[in-house]
């Protein structure tokens, strides 16, 4: 007879035993010793069913295959770009991805991209060594011109989207501003000085407030409070 | 002459008054504090993140790189001198070796984990505050571990056997010290640093062994629960 030691959503710490027996399942972020499920991380636990998984809750981004991403331009090529996707690792974006004009040999590629050039673009590929592979081919995979550029936890990109996008599309109408939000803790946002500020200042309070139930309630009401002034 | 009683007036296996705190460099990856008595010990998490130079990558893992390092006027002696010494070589070595079982760098090949440990105050016993704070940093950091890692100092003052020296008892000199800082995973039991600095008999690091287990366990339950508390309102 297998045992469950922690509650649902119990913020667990590496080496804490979590289950004991062997019909509980361990899930990501979790290890089997034993008869013993341990946590590998620190998280929060989620029991589904027979499994036991750990949310992170902190750390650095980890790219993942599919992402849409907000990446810098670091360095340029002959045939492609580097890019710095706010990781340990920075990703490659190659000519053929990037666009579907024809580009002559030889050219100049600082045309399409420069360094320092901020671009939304999709993973398309990660190896085991961690080499990162990205596209500019998608909707809204594109050059973002003008705008700032601001960092967030990438553990708490979910909440700033909200369910299908619900919470950035509230800031987006509330601010007037445009807001690209990549999933490595990148945010993109363009618009009135005055405007932007108050989009950062409902983002900051997200990424605050991000463990509290009943968030997107709480933004409407912050931003219908404070979206009047201007 | 014996030593009948610490000079403190603690117990034999009690430790010194310990304090721990998760979260406390913003600006870092991970970070945590541990108080141990008058030895601080902060540490703070960078990464995983590119390395250079770029000989020292590895493709199989990450590394660790651990920095001790002592503050100016942290001691109470003379002024420490600032910059690495031969001393915080060894200690940052001792650290990187007590952290490394439990961490798993193989899903960050050719990164980089920094672990910057700073005293702002010492009195004995700070390469073991200095491991107790960089295990919970690493925690707060997000990075996959097996489990944390505690230490504290175990030894022997004349011809008692006790638990946390202080810098009184270190440096005791009416009669033989023997200081001993061990490092342990909690959940397996598996010792991950032993050092010695002195003489005792077998029997008695056996002894001593144990006492400290003991010690580490209650030190364990603080870093626990000092971890939970910087996320305890998410649970809420």
């Amino acid at each position: 007879m297998s045992k469950i030691m922690v509650n649902d959503k119990a913020i667990s710490v590496p080496g804490e035993t979590l289950a004991v027996g062997m019909d509980v399942l361990p899930g990501i972020g979790t290890y089997r010793e034993g008869e013993k499920i341990v946590a590998n991380r620190l998280g929060l636990a989620m029991i589904d069913g027979r499994t036991i998984k750990l949310i992170p809750l902190s750390g650095r981004y980890s790219p993942k295959t599919g992402d849409t991403i907000i990446c810098k331009v670091i360095d340029v090529g002959f045939n492609g770009w580097r890019l710095d996707t706010n990781s340990a690792y920075s990703a490659m974006l190659s000519m053929k991805d990037a666009t579907s004009d024809f580009i002559a040999r030889g050219a100049n590629l600082t045309q399409y991209y420069d360094l320092g050039d901020y671009i939304v673009c999709k993973i398309v590929n990660v190896t085991s060594q961690k080499l990162i592979d990205v596209t500019m081919k998608g909707p809204g995979l594109r050059k973002l011109k003008g705008g700032r550029i601001i960092e967030v936890d990438p553990n708490k990109v979910p909440r700033i989207i909200g369910k299908q996008g619900s919470m950035v599309v509230m800031i987006k109408d509330a601010s007037k501003c445009n807001i690209v939000v990549g999933q490595n803790g990148l945010i993109w946002i363009d618009g009135e000085p005055i405007n932007e500020l108050l989009a950062i200042q409902t983002i900051r309070k997200i990424e605050k407030e991000s463990h509290t139930s009943g968030l997107t309630d709480k933004i409407k009401e912050y931003l219908e409070k404070n979206g009047k002034k201007n | 002459m014996t030593y009948k009683q610490r000079i403190d007036g603690r117990s034999f296996d009690e430790t010194r008054p310990i304090e721990a705190e998760v979260g406390v460099i913003k600006r870092a990856d991970g970070s945590a504090m541990f108080k141990i008595g008058n030895t601080w010990a902060y540490a703070a998490v960078y990464g995983p993140r590119n390395l250079h130079p770029k000989f020292l990558q590895d493709p199989r893992k990450g590394i660790l790189r651990c920095n001790y390092n002592m503050m100016p006027f942290s001691s109470s002696g003379e002024r420490v001198r600032p910059g690495g010494s031969r001393r915080s070589k060894e200690i940052s070595l001792v650290t990187e070796k007590a952290l490394l079982p439990v961490l798993n760098l193989e899903e960050y090949p050719n990164s980089v984990v920094d672990v910057f440990i700073e005293l702002p105050q010492t009195e004995a016993g700070s390469r073991c505050a200095g491991i107790c704070a960089a295990s919970m940093a690493l925690a707060d950091a997000g990075l996959e571990m097996k489990d944390l890692v505690c230490a504290v100092s175990v030894g022997k003052v004349a011809d008692k056997l006790l638990v946390d020296l202080d810098y009184s008892e270190e440096s005791y000199a009416d009669g033989h010290v023997a200081d001993i800082p061990i490092a342990m995973m909690p959940g397996s039991g598996k010792i991950t640093l032993l050092q010695m600095d002195g003489e005792v008999k077998k029997e008695e690091l056996m002894k001593l062994l144990e006492m400290g287990k003991k010690v580490l366990i209650d030190i364990y339950e603080i870093q626990k629960k000092a971890l939970k508390e910087k996320y305890h309102e998410i649970e809420a």
